[in-house]
């Protein structure tokens, strides 16, 4: 397959940057879309030419590294990672366009990689269960019900990509914060924080920039992990009864 | 001792992280947050969809001739008494109101403000789907927001009704609806409330959490039910002026 | 001198393990070991570099003791580490079954996994640790599967006969990570733990003979700094990318061990690595990594290839009775369930016969037909299902229609810095943990181990030992970033970097790392002879220096440049491929994941050599290019007496 790519290149966080077509031959459909970018970089390294920079490391879909707006998709075109993305689901001939992450708490750091440090701070202002190592007790000391088991886990899924914030027409990390909300919120060894844990990640979340969530849903179609925009909605529960509740 | 040979911003303390010793009362912590403001957002325009119902039921007598109508106007004045002055309880609700639609607005602009700031830059491959309900809600309530201070200088203060005479509602109303402009505003305006009054109460739910996967139909079925009642009930009044039916 | 012709230095021994009966061994280490006023602590500064598995839960846990950590990772968030990919479970000897599982057959069972190359006394440790790894993970929020009754589900893994391995879903891994991640942030929030993402150690300072910091690039600016800390962990996983094409993060780099081996720790086994039988196989050139898919699957898919080689025809025009179900024909008793070395190297064996199917005839076919015709599709699907998708996702074939194509793939390095019973390496301050180090699995690792030895180093045994090391050090603040080595250190790493920018050749890193690879791959692969690795060993030196003469880096080194950060990876790992070759050139014998050829029972099998091979083998770096010094710890089995491993 022969492609044209007009990617996204811009020299660091503070240089301009532009939308920079290339022509890619040779593509097979069994390459990834990392791959397929990998050729062009071969292509340019080779040329003395500054390679496309991405981020990526797993390239299994489970890492979160990969962070690429195609066509504009977070990810691309299929409910996956653009790791995972196979040039199958493109044409010969095909223009794809190639973005990083837009958010103005994601500053762009180079070409299509940007800075998602804030969706870590995140989890440092609550998204954690205080169990110092050595202070557990036997793990069958509490038995936790499988459906409340089970609800931990899907939301535990998410990998921290970013692409719900990618994704919101309000660049917003509501998806990502109640994810994890509703991972610890259920289980009983997350109770006693549960009320500074939601209240000080949607402090948090608030002053890293991320916008309000409007319900627009883009979140949870972008998500790879199939987190459910009912997450949202369980985060804002918590919240309130939070705020209502809690006296600390 | 010096730590490193170079002194970059250590990670994760590049911004304060938010979290606080002592927890600020109720009220402050609502204000300071989005899911807060968006939580006021929710009941503010509950209380005012509360209010539309009401309104638009009340609205509906004035199919029953002018008498009533201007009967039921006259004790809408004397709401309350004798407990209640003449007009007290009408302020009340006016009060109630103005409370709520400043704070729903104020909220409004403030969260939109921010969500706009947090998408300084646009994909350079846009998808026209994204955002239809965002688009709706602002515009929506922009629009309604014009249309309210439209309606009260037409038939409130009966400033801008031209054919107006004060005590007179019901015929006040037909003299809106037999201009065309009088119709195209109120119609357009009542559109605009279905759409936001659709997403606006499903939203609603979900902010104040009571939204589930179970009752997802549900709540989608009674936004959709609130939403056509109110606009098919309100936009009857014009329509009616326009074939005659009042007059 | 040649490379070849390396010296044989003193024995080496581990003079931190306890004497005594084998289960009284870690509480006596425990408690002999020194330890540092809590209100000392904070005047300590512990660097960690990596926050996978054992560098998070490491962090983490000093950070709770009282000690000031630096931590490292060269990923944008500490959550992205390689551990995360992990997919089956943790072993842990809990006993919840009641099916007789005990610490001591956890304990027999990874010894002789190991194949008797792994020390007896840390074996132990790491079984008796297994049980508080499972009961921290659950308190920190760990959404392990649970049955109904809200209590632990588990499963059983290859090669032992009791259910004890605990998973969440297909990612255990990362719910593992997520676990340890989240109490790292725990730190990083109190101000204990300073978290530098995107940056990368590059050298090891070593000062009066103690490590005392690093050097390190930040990704981003470009800029490189040097740490300076009263003990230096690395945590920096294993060295599987060698290969190129591995299962391995694409990322994942030796550095951090190849340069502190240079700096003066020992490197140990270095030729042990594990190649894992279930793995998609590789589409064309343009394939840059490998995915690993469970291998559960083996219970319940047959393995074939067709007894013609070449032949033309789709998997599914091939009549019965010219299928060769080789694994069940070899290997009646156990079948499709030999163990994993044993299964990589059937396979290879079919496809060098000819008789490999898909592109470039390197793959072997996992066939559900039977099962699902037994079992039907449905049942096929609850079990499989996700991984069925998986497949179908990445070579956009239907396993319930036509066979799945499976290829061995290198996974883990059993190998890596050479550490005593402390995880200390023997640079005094230095300590090694998890897939770093080599200490815990000998020659061959079993499923669902890995996940408890980083975490088992991690939370329980470097933060009772770093004490020990911190009590005796020389006092605080002693040496900074303007000592003459530190200042040596990163003068060096420097002028390399700047080396790879001026030569302006005509080659990428990527290409010299696939020859590399090929070439590792070829020779130092699944099966290994002594004609091949001298061949390799003649051909690495030629690569390295072609390296020199020829690599291209665009850029600078004061800006955010991937292909500088690879280059620079090739350069160790053209360094480390001529010493694992030389490891597995003086290890005659075939153990575990290392099988020579030349070292074999009349069948076919894999023969150890106890009488001449029973150690591990601990290599000294001298200079570069010069051969290094092999020094040999002696294993010694009191516990659990080697036998042969039989599967036919």
């Amino acid at each position: 397959m022969k492609l044209t790519l007009r990617v996204w290149r811009q020299k660091n966080a503070d240089a301009p940057g532009a939308m920079a077509a290339y022509e890619v031959d040779g593509v097979s459909p069994d390459m990834s879309f990392l791959e397929m970018l990998d050729t062009l970089n071969e292509d340019l390294i080779v040329q003395g030419e500054d390679p496309v920079a991405f981020d990526h490391d797993c390239r299994e879909g489970i890492c979160g590294a990969c962070s690429l707006v195609i066509n504009g998709d977070a990810h691309g075109p299929e409910r996956t990672t653009a790791c995972q993305l196979h040039m199958r689901s493109f044409r010969d001939g095909d223009t794809i366009d190639v973005e990083p992450w837009r958010a103005a708490a994601f500053p762009v750091v180079r070409d299509l990689v940007v800075d998602r440090t804030a969706l870590d701070r995140i989890i440092q202002s609550g998204g954690y269960v205080t169990a110092p190592t050595g202070s557990a007790p036997d793990a069958h000391a509490v038995a936790v019900p499988k459906p409340d088991a089970d609800h931990a886990f899907v939301h535990a899924e998410c990998i921290g990509c970013g692409a719900c914030v990618a994704a919101c027409p309000n660049g917003s990390a509501s998806l990502f914060t109640a994810a994890k909300v509703n991972h610890l919120n259920v289980l009983p060894q997350g109770a006693p924080e549960r009320e500074s844990r939601v209240l000080d990640m949607v402090a948090q979340m608030d002053a890293e920039g991320f916008g309000g969530c409007t319900l627009a849903g883009e979140c949870a179609t972008a998500c790879p992990k199939g987190i459910p925009l009912q997450a949202i909605t369980t985060m804002n529960k918590e919240w309130l009864r939070a705020a209502r509740t809690s006296k600390r | 001792m010096s730590w490193t040979s170079c002194g970059w911003p250590p990670y994760g303390r590049r911004m304060a992280l938010a979290t606080r010793d002592r927890r600020p009362p109720t009220v402050r912590t609502l204000w300071d947050s989005s899911v807060g403001k968006k939580t006021v957002m929710a009941v503010t325009g509950l209380i005012m969809l509360g209010y539309l119902v009401a309104h638009m039921a009340g609205n509906l007598k004035i199919f029953f001739g002018a008498d009533e109508f201007n009967g039921y106007a006259h004790w809408l004045r004397h709401l309350g008494a004798p407990v209640l002055h003449s007009h007290w309880a009408l302020w009340i609700v006016r009060v109630g109101l103005v409370v709520s639609v400043v704070l729903h607005g104020v909220c409004a602009f403030q969260l939109s403000r921010r969500d706009i700031k947090a998408r300084p830059v646009r994909y350079a491959h846009t998808k026209a789907r994204t955002s239809y309900a965002t688009r709706t809600m602002r515009w929506g309530g922009v629009i309604l927001a014009l249309f309210v201070v439209w309606h009260l200088l037409d038939l409130t203060t009966l400033t801008v009704n031209e054919n107006a005479q004060a005590g007179h509602p019901y015929e006040n109303v037909v003299a809106t609806f037999s201009t065309w402009y009088g119709n195209v505003v109120y119609i357009v305006a009542m559109l605009a409330l279905g759409l936001h009054i659709r997403h606006g109460f499903w939203s609603a739910a979900q902010t104040l959490g009571v939204g589930s996967a179970a009752r997802a139909r549900l709540l989608k079925g009674a936004a959709n039910l609130l939403a056509a009642g109110l606009t098919i009930g309100f936009i009857s009044v014009p329509v009616a002026v326009m074939t005659g039916v009042v007059n | 001198m040649s490379y070849l012709d390396y010296g044989t230095g003193s024995r080496i021994a581990d003079s931190k393990a306890p004497q005594g009966p084998i289960a009284e061994r870690w509480d006596r280490r425990r408690f002999t070991a020194k330890l540092v006023n809590p209100a000392n602590r904070r005047k300590h500064t512990v660097i960690v570099v990596g926050t996978g598995l054992a560098g998070a839960s490491a962090g983490a846990t000093l950070a709770e003791q009282g000690y000031r950590v630096l931590q490292f990772c060269y990923q944008d968030s500490p959550r992205r580490a390689h551990s995360i990919a992990a997919q089956g479970g943790i072993n842990a000897a809990k006993n919840y079954r009641n099916d007789g599982d005990s610490v001591h057959r956890l304990f027999y069972d990874t010894v002789k996994g190991g194949d008797f190359r792994a020390r007896e006394s840390n074996v132990h440790r790491l079984a008796e640790i297994s049980v508080q790894i499972i009961d921290q993970c659950v308190a920190q929020g760990v959404p392990f599967a649970r049955e109904y009754g809200g209590l632990l589900d588990t499963r059983s893994f290859g090669g032992v006969q009791v259910s004890r391995t605990f998973y969440a879903r297909g990612q255990t891994g990362q719910q593992l990570l997520l676990g340890a991640y989240q109490a790292l942030s725990r730190q990083i929030a109190a101000g204990t733990v300073e978290m530098h993402p995107r940056t990368e150690m590059l050298d090891l300072v070593v000062v009066d003979g103690r490590a005392r910091g690093i050097v390190a690039r930040d990704l981003v600016s470009g800029e490189i700094g040097t740490y300076m800390a009263d003990a230096v962990v690395l945590a920096s996983g294993g060295y599987g990318n060698v290969f190129y094409l591995s299962t391995n993060a694409m990322n994942s780099n030796a550095t951090a061990v190849w340069r502190a081996h240079r700096r003066g720790a020992y490197f140990a086994n270095p030729c042990f690595t594990q190649i894992h039988p279930t793995c998609i196989p590789r589409t064309g050139t343009h394939q840059s990594k490998l995915t690993l898919m469970s291998e559960s699957l083996r219970n319940d898919g047959r393995i074939w290839v067709p007894k013609k080689a070449g032949d033309p025809r789709a998997a599914v025009d091939i009549p019965e009775d010219e299928r060769d179900y080789y694994l069940e024909r070899i290997y009646p008793s156990f079948g499709n369930l030999v163990p994993r070395d044993i299964a990589s190297r059937a396979a290879k064996n079919v496809c060098d016969e000819g008789r490999g199917v898909g592109p470039g005839g390197q793959g072997v076919y996992l066939d559900f037909a039977d099962a699902i015709a037994r079992l039907g599709r449905d049942k096929v699907a609850e079990q499989y299902g996700n991984l069925f998708e998986m497949y179908e996702r990445i070579t956009a074939e239907n396993p319930y229609e036509v066979p799945m194509r499976i290829y061995p793939a290198v996974h883990y390095t059993m190998g890596g810095l050479w550490v005593d019973y402390d995880l200390q390496t023997t640079v005094p301050g230095l300590f090694a943990i998890g897939e770093a180090n080599f200490s815990d699995h000998g020659a061959n690792r079993l499923g669902a181990s890995a996940l408890m030895q980083g975490l088992a180093d991690g939370y329980f045994v470097l933060p009772a030992t770093v004490n020990d090391y911190l009590a005796g050090a020389p006092a605080v603040g002693d040496a900074d970033a303007s000592h003459p080595a530190a200042v040596a250190a990163l003068d060096e790493t420097r002028e390399r970097l700047a080396r790879l920018l001026a030569v302006q050749g005509d080659r990428t890193p990527d290409s010299f790392h696939r020859e590399i690879g090929e070439l590792m791959w070829e020779y130092c692969g699944m099966a290994r002879t002594e004609v091949g690795l001298r061949k390799a060993l003649q051909r690495i030196p030629e690569i390295r220096a072609e390296f020199w003469r020829r690599i291209k880096v665009p850029g600078t080194g004061a800006e955010f440049n991937q292909a500088l950060e690879k280059a620079n990876r090739v350069v160790d790992y053209l360094e480390l491929a001529e010493l694992m070759c030389l490891d597995a050139l003086h290890r005659s014998e075939s153990c575990g994941g290392h099988f020579r050829e030349e070292s074999r029972t009349p069948e076919g099998e894999a023969e150890r050599k106890d009488d001449e091979f029973s150690y591990a083998a601990a290599w000294e770096f001298t200079a570069p290019g010069q051969a290094p010094l092999l020094h040999k710890e002696d294993l010694v089995f009191e516990y659990v007496h080697p036998t042969r491993r039989s599967y036919t």
